[in-house]
């Protein structure tokens, strides 16, 4: 079930979009306009349920008047801004940026990235075989997920997801600066001794799998992770009278993974540590 | 909030810096001793949002425990927390942000000798190499390199900071190994650093107008300064009002000093009208553009010229706060300033009544802690108010949102002082001095390859030549570097080009921050690009992608050329231009934006590789 609130009706304005006017309402976000014009963007840092922080840069445009490319998925709709998104100044930044993140990290369970990467042409292994790259072994300290900052764009969305945007328990925080940088609970401890409460919406927002349910990542690890034979369910969580939706990803008749609904208006695809990892009973075949 | 602290106690010498600093906790919940009121307390739950409140005492409090103990261990971490309320995982975020806080356990003493260019055209690496054989393991000093410490005029540099209370700084410049080593061993006994005016080749020249006091006037007396025509400006601001003063400077045709170059007084005027309240002025004092040295030189100098002109400045705005953010590498000008700004409130120039006039003004003074970046505005304002430094995006423009999401105007402390001249004199006659878009005087540091290197102040126009002139260019000028590591070079042949915004841009190059550093043919080009390269990739604050990475690839590339040319460094050139053009294109914030503009220059004007 999926109900949108309404809100008050916002007024439209009008701008160019690659040549054609295009009307988006008020508020809106070149991004918004993209898709409502059918644009494929590709965004990394960009997430449903929270202020993207535009830090990838993967879904840079052209702004008439602005010196840099601008951010589609920050920047505000202006009357009369004329936007560009396919120009060769635009295809060769997300190129660059593509080959750059993908020489540095592993995006392999990165969802669309590699069809981006061949779109635009993107060569990340150009920077020769000495290019620095993060490659840090997966931190497996906690029964319930792992965190694998091999495959860390530093999106800091599961930043924004712990803090004052969703759960406001402020665990993780990015420390260090530059190329150090690095998604870190204090002293760079073990999850388990930091203020995390295993709430898992950090993993729900991450958009590289560099969070992970532990029962995926072991999966994957024994070669057993096949989302074609995966089946969703959503529910309702029954453990206490809040009633958010699970999803239940099912595979061999195993709950593999339980995520939430980002549209739900209620939640917006966060959870507890019950909804979240409390599965295990479900499945309880003593 | 739901904050959990860690395990780890403070130690007894932590938990007083940071009480000298927040005054005694009050409450348990603040990590008081547990004495059997606990109860009291449970009742009591202070803390919460006054505390919040304070969470731009982070980085003070983050200087507290780095200044006494020398690095700011977890237990002194976890206390600073409960006392500002602040979760530790952000405040561990913000204390591995900035260079000069460890948060291992170090040695009380750290010695930062600089490699940054002018230093490296001055022997740094042999510097170096002598002091770390001589201050090894076990000597209680750690060695460090440094970018610019902003002393270029005097290279080799190096500064000793011994942790302690209170924390003792030795500065040694021109440095060598003995200097440097003794330095670090007893900063207490270091000869004193030669005053300010040394610094200033044409000091004597009455027709400095910025620079004319420096020498002149006594920096720690007050009355000195009144004597030598101080606080006049201020005066003449209460009697024009905040409009007049606005009107003031928009006519003198003032631009930011900063590099951007923007009308100042559009600046003012947009703040000032903003209807929500309160407004701040800050003043960007932590010019760390490698070759930069001109604002330590006024502080150091002059420190009460740059409290009237805030004082103004705050006035035309309406704000009653400003900020001094100052490098945090700069102990006898951050002394100097604090001392001018304590009498200026001592003797009723700053304080809830400005020289009688009803308009209450006062001066913060923040230090930063080694990161370029802080030199950007938003991220200036991200490190005043307890974040980390990194930029934020805009719009919103801090003329809007600033610090703490209120109307901020942020001047570096060159524009601020160029305020006085034209209150005194007013409009027309400093707008008649420079060329028609640049006007009044320009402040350019000079170092490298010549005999004086220095501050110069010349009106704006006079050409790079012209400049060089009297700073005694020494034989075999290969090149310039203009505006500093985000600037460009030019050729030895090109000594006529103007300074001015507008003529150094016709040029293809920029007049940035006033940075002119000249070398020899004797200096290997591509270790100076490779050192470029490297402060960048240091710098970066690792927000975006292109910079993050930008940075890294193109020192790797640069790596790989540093001893080849023409069809071998073509692949690797290519590669660069690719990047710095993304870099350009798609940075955040004006460091990814600018990181690759020297090395391109290099290579477009130098032939650097052919
Ligand atoms: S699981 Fe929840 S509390 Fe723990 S780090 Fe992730 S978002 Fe924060
Ligand atoms: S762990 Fe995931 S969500 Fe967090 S910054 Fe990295 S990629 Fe983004
Ligand atoms: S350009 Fe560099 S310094 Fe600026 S925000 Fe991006 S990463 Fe940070
Ligand atoms: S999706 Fe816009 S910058 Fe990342
Ligand atoms: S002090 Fe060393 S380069 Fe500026």
């Amino acid at each position: 079930m999926t109900v949108t609130p309404l809100g008050i009706p916002r007024r439209l304005l009008e701008f160019t979009l690659d040549g054609e006017p295009a009307r988006v309402p008020e508020g809106a976000t070149v991004l918004d306009a993209c898709r409502a014009a059918g644009r494929d963007v590709p965004t990394l840092c960009e997430g449903d349920t929270l202020t993207p922080k535009s830090a990838c840069r993967v879904c840079v445009v052209e702004v008439e008047g602005s010196r840099t490319l601008v951010p589609a998925c920050s920047r505000r709709a202006e009357p009369g801004m004329e936007v560009r998104t396919g120009t060769e100044r635009v295809r060769h930044s997300r190129k660059v940026v593509l080959e750059l993140l993908a020489s540095c990290v592993d995006l392999s369970t990165t969802p669309r990235v590699s069809g981006w990467v061949k779109e635009y042409g993107a060569k990340p292994d150009r920077f020769g075989p000495d290019a620095a790259r993060l490659d840090e072994e997966p931190r497996v300290d906690n029964d319930l997920y792992v965190r694998d900052y091999g495959k860390c764009i530093l999106c800091y969305k599961c930043v924004d997801a712990c803090g004052e945007q969703w759960q406001n328990t402020f665990a993780i925080s990015v420390a260090g600066r530059g190329f150090d940088a690095r998604i870190a609970v204090e002293h760079d401890a073990p999850l388990t001794d930091s203020a995390c409460v295993y709430c898992g919406n950090c993993i729900e927002v991450c958009p590289t799998g560099a969070l992970s349910f532990k029962s995926e990542f072991d999966m994957r690890a024994a070669g057993t992770w096949d989302e074609s034979r995966q089946t969703e369910t959503t529910t309702v969580c029954a453990y206490c009278g809040v009633g958010c939706n699970l999803t239940l990803h099912m595979q061999d008749n195993e709950i593999v993974k339980v995520t939430s609904p980002h549209d739900n208006p209620v939640t917006h695809g966060n959870l507890c540590i019950k909804g979240r990892f409390g599965y295990q009973h479900v499945q309880n075949r003593d | 909030m739901d904050l959990r602290f860690g395990d780890g106690e403070p130690t007894d010498e932590e938990r007083a810096a940071i009480d000298a600093l927040l005054g005694p906790p009050r409450s348990s919940w603040e990590g008081a001793a547990r004495d059997g009121t606990e109860a009291a307390d449970l009742r009591w739950a202070r803390g919460g949002r006054e505390a919040r409140d304070r969470r731009d005492l982070l980085l003070p409090g983050l200087h507290a425990v780095n200044d006494r103990i020398g690095w700011i261990s977890e237990g002194a971490l976890g206390y600073l927390c409960r006392r500002l309320t602040v979760p530790p995982a952000e405040a561990y975020g913000v204390a591995t942000f900035y260079a000069m806080f460890s948060v291992r356990p170090r040695p009380a003493t750290v010695l930062h000798v600089c490699t940054d260019l002018a230093c490296a055209a001055a022997g740094a690496d042999g510097l170096c190499a002598g002091v770390e054989s001589r201050l090894g393991p076990g000597s209680g000093v750690s060695v460090e390199r440094s970018p610019c410490l902003g002393l270029c005029e005097r290279a080799p540099a190096t500064l000793a900071i011994r942790a302690g209370d209170p924390v003792r700084t030795a500065v040694s410049a021109p440095a060598t190994v003995e200097a440097a080593v003794r330095a670090a061993g007893a900063p207490d006994a270091a000869p004193e650093e030669p005053p300010a005016v040394t610094a200033v080749p044409q000091a004597g020249d009455p027709s400095l107008t910025l620079l004319g006091r420096v020498g002149v006037v006594d920096p720690a007396s007050l009355d000195d300064y009144r004597a030598h025509g101080g606080y006049t400006a201020l005066r003449r601001a209460f009697e024009l009002g905040p409009a007049g003063v606005i009107r003031e400077v928009t006519d003198s045709g003032l631009v930011g000093r900063g590099g951007a170059a923007f009308p100042t007084g559009r600046k003012w005027q947009a703040t000032a009208s903003r209807p929500d309240h309160p407004h701040y002025l800050v003043c960007n004092a932590d010019e760390s553009e490698p070759g930069t040295f001109k604002d330590r030189v006024i502080m150091e100098g002059d420190p009460y010229a740059l409290v009237e002109a805030m004082t103004i400045a705050a006035y035309a705005i309406g704000a009653h706060t400003g900020y001094v953010y100052l490098r945090g590498e700069y102990p006898r000008a951050t002394h100097r300033l604090r001392h001018a700004v304590d009498q200026a409130r001592a003797r009723g120039l700053l304080g809830d009544d400005v020289l009688g006039q009803g308009y209450a003004f006062d001066i913060e003074i923040r230090r930063g802690a080694g990161a370029y970046i802080c030199g950007e505005e938003t991220a200036l304002f991200n490190s005043i108010e307890g974040y980390r430094g990194e930029p934020r995006s805009k719009p919103p423009f801090p003329v809007e949102k600033g610090l703490f999401g209120r109307p901020t105007v942020e001047n570096n402390v060159e524009t601020l002082v160029n305020v006085l001249p034209i209150l005194t004199g007013g409009a027309p006659a400093y707008a008649a001095v420079g060329t028609g878009r640049s006007t009044g005087p320009k402040l350019f540091c000079v170092s490298g390859a010549v005999e004086r290197p220095g501050v110069y102040e010349l009106p704006f126009g006079a050409t790079l030549g012209e400049l060089l002139e009297p700073a005694g260019v020494r034989e075999g000028l290969r090149a310039v570097l203009l505006g500093g590591a985000a600037g460009g070079f030019v050729r030895a042949d090109e000594l006529d080009i103007p300074l001015t915004f507008e003529g150094t841009r016709e040029a293809g190059t920029t007049l940035g921050s006033g940075v002119v550093m000249a070398f020899d043919d004797t200096v290997p080009l591509p270790r100076l690009l490779l050192r470029i390269a490297r402060f960048f990739r240091d710098e970066s604050c690792g927000q975006c992608v292109p910079c993050r990475v930008g940075t890294v690839r193109q020192e790797e590339a640069l790596h790989r050329i540093v001893e080849r040319t023409g069809a071998d460094a073509a692949g690797d050139v290519a590669l660069l231009r690719e990047v710095g053009r993304a870099m350009r294109d798609a940075s955040i914030c004006g460091l990814g934006q600018t990181a690759w503009n020297a090395v391109e220059s290099a290579i477009d004007r130098l032939g650097a590789y052919e």
